[in-house]
């Protein structure tokens, strides 16, 4: 989930993959566009749910580097970023603050962009990114021009929160979600693999991490019996747009609720996904939130058991669906392959944001499957796609 | 400063309009991919990254020398060769 709000009378998936972007109108039957940057890897394609038309993608080659592209013709025609995001120099951080071996003073080089999403709705022509390495990053002019969030790329402390930029698996570490409070513009989370979820009341000029309750079963416990205070791998993270006090996110222990309490000394995490089946688990990769509903999500549970495979639990694939903020979970799968081992990545499943709620999603192996009654049964949509790393709804002409 | 002539890959057509060969007035491969950009914007950085290094599967070839540094002169009548390295999937 990484459009919380879809774009009002969407009537089109964006299916950005390893080797292109493809537009699926549905007019009756699933129609597949001709692909759009055929032979790029496309990250994310999404569409500014303030001015349905522009649409940002994230787009770089095995070759080239990263850039983005807009297009404000429903994507017949794409200009690429007079600025696309990228780090300062190493030479800017010469007389940097920075611990004396953070990676910054090296100079980091964006890998990818990995994250879009348009600002808030009383600030057009904001946008954010989030990348790899780890950074976030703004656009004031509807995505021609991109400078770093100063407040948390040149942070002092970013370096130890993200283990100093380690290189990460598969495709390196990554800033995967910039939540905009849908009430309050100042107010941001960003969610870093790995890293950890972290919050600014400021616009980004500073921040502190809100991880509370977020199991790290992938280190020593402390000593001192504490809580880590980052370094966690939140793995999809959600403001909800109906209730900005209602957060949820899917992570590598575990899945997240969290209800702000603001008389609370803090804010604590949830952990729902106990409440899934234990032969399920509750590791996974997307957090899927509905529009309007705050206490409805889905998510795609993975095997996440031995040597952490990553597909579907016991090579049966389903979606699961709590009604109740995740208090109890029902099991999906009428209509998907009894035996498959789908991986489904975080930003692979949207709805269509319509009052007869859409689902989709798709798999590194290349299919897309959709669902027109909030996940109770599934279609299968296309086959043969590339890699699936995002599926986005727009309204395209 | 000298006349460089610039063998452009097909990867980096959608910047030339599928022009092959660039000539440009330049006196380091620095300069070449500056000129470069000029006439066609936001090829460089698709080349070369933020901190003015080539990228790693990206090579560039003055002549047949393989040259990762962009200070690099350039001598006439050279030739320099953008090309993508063997890599990927």
């Amino acid at each position: 989930m990484t459009q919380p709000v879809a774009p009002t009378g969407a009537n089109a998936w964006i299916i950005g993959t390893r080797k292109g972007a493809w537009a699926m109108k549905s007019n009756g039957r699933p129609h597949l566009s001709e692909p759009w940057f055929f032979g790029h890897q496309v990250h994310h394609v999404v569409q500014d749910v303030r001015n349905p038309g522009t649409l940002l993608a994230a787009v770089r080659t095995g070759h080239l580097g990263p850039t983005i592209y807009r297009s404000k013709d429903s994507g017949r025609t794409w200009t690429e970023s007079a600025q696309p995001p990228k780090f300062r120099t190493k030479e800017e951080y010469a007389d940097s603050a920075f611990d004396a071996d953070d990676r910054r003073r090296e100079g980091l080089t964006v890998d990818h962009v990995f994250f879009l999403t348009p600002g808030h709705a009383t600030q057009p022509g904001v946008w954010f990114a989030g990348t790899s390495p780890i950074g976030v990053f703004r656009s004031d002019d509807d995505g021609i021009t991109w400078s770093g969030v100063e407040g948390f790329n040149d942070n002092p402390a970013l370096s130890r929160w993200c283990y100093n930029f380690a290189p990460g698996t598969p495709d390196g570490q990554k800033c995967h979600s910039v939540q905009v409070d849908p009430v309050n513009p100042k107010r941001l989370l960003v969610g870093l693999s790995g890293g950890g979820l972290f919050l600014s009341d400021d616009q980004g000029a500073t921040w502190r991490s809100i991880n509370a309750g977020v199991a790290m079963d992938f280190a020593p416990p402390k000593e001192d019996g504490s809580e880590y205070e980052y370094g966690h791998d939140p793995h999809d993270a959600v403001i909800h747009p109906a209730n900005p006090r209602r957060w949820y996110h899917q992570n590598h222990c575990g899945i997240y609720r969290l209800d702000w309490k603001d008389d609370a000394k803090e804010q604590r995490w949830k952990r729902i996904g106990n409440n899934m089946p234990k032969e399920v688990g509750d590791i996974g990769f997307p957090m899927t939130c509905h529009p309007k509903n705050v206490d409805t999500i889905w998510v795609v549970p993975m095997d996440g058991g031995t040597v952490w495979p990553r597909t579907s639990v016991e090579g049966k694939p389903a979606v699961f669906r709590s009604r109740d903020a995740g208090e109890t979970w029902q099991r999906l799968d009428r209509g998907l392959p009894a035996r498959a081992w789908h991986t489904v990545l975080r930003q692979a499943m949207a709805h269509n944001g319509g009052a007869s709620l859409e689902l989709v999603f798709g798999t590194t192996s290349g299919e897309l499957w959709g669902s027109r009654d909030e996940g109770d049964s599934w279609q299968s949509l296309a086959m043969g796609l590339p890699k699936v790393m995002s599926v986005t709804a727009a309204r395209l002409d | 400063m000298a006349a460089v002539r610039v063998r452009i890959p097909s990867l980096l057509f959608s910047y030339t309009n599928g022009v092959k060969l660039v000539e440009v007035e330049a006196g380091t491969l620095g300069e070449v991919m500056a000129a470069l950009d000029l006439k066609f914007p936001g090829l460089a950085f698709r080349v070369i990254d933020e901190q003015r290094q080539i990228r790693p599967h990206m090579n560039v070839f003055i002549g047949e020398e393989n040259v990762r540094d962009l200070n690099a002169p350039i001598t006439s009548p050279s030739e320099v060769f953008i090309v993508g390295a063997l890599s990927g999937g």
